[in-house]
């Protein structure tokens, strides 16, 4: 039996230990908002939190996660206020929309490392796919997202 | 499917929601088969104010969603902010006329960029006649003239009196009255939506991660299916040893799909072996334990080196002309300067980022499809066409779709999902992984492009050709002879059709078993490419500002024939316009400074015109980076200039991604590429630090803008290759 947490809740799986933690969350938990891109790493649409850092989902087998603390896009924030949430709004990112749950995890957890990243930060860390081309968008909502969280800092 | 037959008779029809508001539409909702109510198409207006106006197309990004909403909110006259959107689901009838089927409201398909174009009248109509009847109950529970009120805001008033009603508390009276069939609409210069900055109307969904793709949608006691599809172009299943998939935890059912004959028209496109499961995981683990011996099929000795030798080998004989105005040969023969060149396009994979995946519900003579689908319509034809099930019995229901690019356009998964329903007894929901869609895709056609240009001793272009050898994706077509297979890959029409004296096209179709298909601007895309860097390169040649001998070429603002999609008229000085726009902001003709170069290009496509100016650091072709993108668009009036920015925005890193790194290759019969680490769309790193769109302000009727911005950013980026290194890029992908 696995034990973990989802978003605060607790989750055990007994199922196969090699199924990836993406399909999990998907498909047993019910969570939708991960999603599955291409199964090896590469897209980052499947991009969770595990212990808060950005982890593609869709390669970490389930076994590995006892005892362990996952954050979906549904558990970044209460409300969906995360800054890096709001900044996405606001520059208005989103084409079809698909990777960004992925891209928006991988965003807030670049900014907990480098709170005024730069734009070769930003390329360096921020290596999710986004079919659409949104990256234009992407760069700037992150940048949007820094400053959000620095004015939250001050106050 | 025909056109939309929509006639005066069965227009606007109006009844009472459950609630006591107004619904208004096309006419309005059927009690759907399964007895859901659903929103069929209409406006509904709840006693509560709540404002839901129905999407019937689907949104795979282009914003639709947003934009189709907004036509019919400005004619309400509503508050944005109050309105919400729900998805239409296929609606479709018996052709009164005749055999076949029709739209029952309108179109409901994306693709083309024909959203916009295809529902401006009938939207705005259908907000204008919802509200001259709020404002005709109104006027009828005061007892005034209706010509006395005014609507806004959501609310009739009536300024004499001073007197308002919410929409919300007449929409039962009104729901009473016939609906006007020519409603008065407003004029541009009153639009307070149409034109004005919009975000997604999804926005937030998206971003906490609750919207929903097809991917995430559920029905009861659905299970999960996958295909192991023969990886050969045509082969077939020789034999399946299952147990061992059989004994895999969580495996149902494996299911034999046969694939289509070759030749043949597609309605799945390979032969596979279905594994159905309690789970997406438990079906996968059940395929890679499929013991399955292939019949590698008619094709297997294929490979991308026999097909551009076969593209070669087709130019150097003579092929079918297409298109021959004046006396090319004699031109050419007399020409003072010629100019010849040869470009190669290679196939492309659509790769949206969520991969094929459709559920399916077959239960005796109905059936059930819910999925990401560019064109519902055929998900019905195919379901009909497989099992036989009449297509007023197939419900299909639209999601959200991540990503459409032309690969949603053909709806295989949705028949292949119901065949395994059908089989399996049970609702199952198909999920491709990425390698099925990276190996198994309708591929835009691959390319071999020679293009001649001969001049005078004065200077002017009077001779010009374009050779296409190219697997064209007008094949496997009933009853299409292959003599018409051109028309999908040479737009006959094109720039410089018609601008230049003795114009001939010739094309050759070329054998290959790889699937064809629309790819985002089909064969623009290429061509585009070919074109305009002929243009620079002619240009050049003959010493002359690229941009400036374009100008000459397209000539003045007026109006020429275009029998292509995007017709009936395209307008070179349109052409001109964005060129010009996008040369001026992206400082064509400034110094650029050494090791850079700055690219232009521009493209009709599908009624809009589009251009770029591409500017590039380069080392060599090979080491490079794109510093910046300024872009113009005159897509008419921008009913949503946001969305229009973000088409052209993203448009042109979707033609950068693509000319940077993107072919599929075909070794063996089979598609090489399996994932995005053989197939590298581009990621944020490739994205230049400077981008800049601007919107030409037109006076003309909104078009779509999915498309035009893809074209022209190809040949505008290796334009500014040649630019800053001497190299001319004549083959696509430009890393090796």
């Amino acid at each position: 039996m696995i034990r973990f947490k989802i978003n605060g809740s607790a989750v055990e799986h007994d199922g196969d230990g090699d199924e990836p933690l993406l399909w999990v969350i998907r498909q047993r938990v019910g969570l939708k908002g991960t999603k599955y891109g291409c199964g090896a790493g590469l897209c980052g649409a499947c991009t969770v939190h595990v212990d808060g850092r950005a982890k593609r989902s869709c390669m970490l087998p389930v076994s590995q996660l006892d005892g362990r603390a996952v954050t979906t896009i549904e558990g970044l924030s209460a409300n969906g206020d995360h800054p890096v949430q709001r900044a996405w709004l606001e520059i208005d990112v989103p084409q079809c929309g698909y990777c960004q749950a992925g891209q928006i995890m991988t965003a807030a957890d670049l900014l907990e490392r480098i709170p005024n990243p730069s734009d070769d930060d930003i390329d360096r860390l921020q290596t999710n796919i986004c079919r659409c081309g949104t990256y234009w968008r992407i760069r700037k909502a992150i940048h949007r997202a820094a400053d959000l969280i620095g004015q939250e800092d001050d106050r | 499917m025909t056109g939309p037959v929509i006639s005066r008779r069965e227009f606007l029809q109006a009844s009472a929601t459950a609630a006591g508001g107004l619904m208004i539409g096309f006419p309005l909702l059927d009690a759907r088969a399964n007895g859901a109510t659903q929103l069929d198409f209409c406006i509904r207006i709840e006693p509560d104010d709540r404002i839901v106006i129905a999407c019937p197309n689907p949104d795979m990004g282009q914003g639709v969603r947003t934009s189709l909403p907004m036509l019919v909110a400005e004619e309400l006259e509503v508050d944005w902010d109050r309105v919400s959107v729900e998805q239409m689901p296929l609606a479709i009838k018996k052709n009164p006329d005749g055999d076949g089927y029709t739209w029952k409201h309108v179109p409901q398909g994306a693709g083309g960029s024909t959203s916009i174009t295809g529902h401006w009248d009938r939207l705005r109509q259908t907000g204008a006649a919802a509200r001259q009847m709020l404002i005709e109950a109104a006027a009828g529970s005061w007892n005034v003239a209706p010509e006395s009120c005014v609507a806004g805001a959501g609310a009739v008033h009536h300024t004499e009196s001073g007197r308002s009603v919410r929409y919300g508390q007449i929409a039962a009276r009104a729901a009473k009255l016939s609906p006007p069939q020519d409603p008065v609409l407003k004029s541009r210069e009153d639009y307070r939506i149409i034109g004005t900055p919009r975000r997604t109307i999804d926005a937030a969904e998206i971003v906490t991660g609750t919207a929903v793709y097809g991917i995430d949608a559920e029905i009861p006691g659905m299970a999960h299916a996958v295909i192991a599809r023969c990886p050969w172009f045509d082969g077939k299943v020789v034999k399946v040893d299952e147990r061992a998939a059989r004994a895999v935890p969580g495996v149902i059912d494996i299911v034999r799909l046969d694939g289509p004959e070759p030749g043949q028209p597609y309605t799945i496109l390979a032969a596979g072996v279905a594994v159905v499961a309690d789970s997406t995981w438990a079906a996968i683990k059940g395929r890679e334990a499929l013991e399955i011996e292939w019949d590698k099929g008619p094709w297997q000795h294929e490979t991308t080196a026999t097909l551009e030798k076969q593209m070669r080998d087709a130019l150097d004989g003579s092929g079918q002309i297409v298109r021959d105005d004046g006396d090319f040969p004699a031109a050419m023969g007399a020409a003072a300067m010629r100019h010849t060149a040869r470009y190669h396009s290679p196939y492309l994979s659509h790769a949206p980022l969520e991969p094929g995946n459709c559920i399916a519900h077959v239960a005796g003579d109905r059936c059930r499809v819910i999925g990401p689908m560019q064109m519902p319509s055929g998900a019905s034809r195919g379901i009909n066409a497989a099992l036989g099930i009449d297509r007023l019995n197939i419900e299909v229901e639209i999601t959200r779709l991540g990503g459409g690019f032309g690969r949603r356009l053909t709806t295989d998964y949705a028949v292949e999902a119901a065949l395994i329903s059908k089989a399996a007894g049970r609702a199952i929901q198909l999920q491709w992984t990425r390698e099925d869609d990276m190996q198994h895709d309708f591929f835009r056609p691959t390319g071999l492009h020679e293009l001649s240009a001969g001049f005078d001793a004065g200077g002017n272009l009077i001779a010009w050709t374009h050779r296409l050898a190219s697997a064209s994706k007008y094949y496997r077509r009933p009853n299409l002879p292959e003599t018409d297979y051109w028309k999908s890959e040479l737009y006959a029409d094109d720039f410089p059709a018609q601008l230049t004296p003795n114009l001939r096209l010739e094309y050759f179709s070329l054998k290959s078993g790889a699937p064809r298909g629309s790819w985002r601007a089909p064969a623009h895309t290429a061509n585009a490419f070919a074109v305009q860097s002929f243009i620079d390169e002619i240009a050049h040649a003959r010493g002359e500002d690229p941009l400036a001998f374009q100008l000459r070429l397209l000539g003045d603002s007026r109006e020429i024939d275009y029998s292509n999609h995007g017709g009936p008229k395209w307008n070179p000085g349109r052409l001109a316009g964005v060129l010009n726009l996008a040369a001026t902001k992206g400082n064509w003709g400034k110094p650029v400074g050494a090791g850079r170069g700055r690219g232009i290009a521009g493209h009709f496509t599908f009624g809009g015109y589009a251009a770029f100016v591409v500017e590039v650091e380069a080392v060599s072709t090979q080491d490079f980076s794109v510093t910046s993108i300024v872009g113009a668009i005159d897509c008419g009036l921008a009913v949503n200039p946001n969305h229009v920015i973000a088409q052209m925005e993203g448009g042109a890193l979707d033609g950068l991604s693509t000319a940077l790194r993107l072919a599929i290759n075909v070794d063996g019969g089979r598609v090489a590429q399996g994932n995005f680490d053989s197939y590298r769309l581009a990621r944020i790193g490739d994205t230049p630090r400077h981008m800049e769109m601007h919107i030409v302000d037109s006076p003309y009727p909104p078009c779509g803008v999915g498309e035009p911005p893809i074209p022209p950013l190809a040949p505008a980026l290796t334009n500014a290759l040649f630019a800053a290194t001497g190299t001319r890029i004549r083959r696509l992908p430009i890393l090796s």
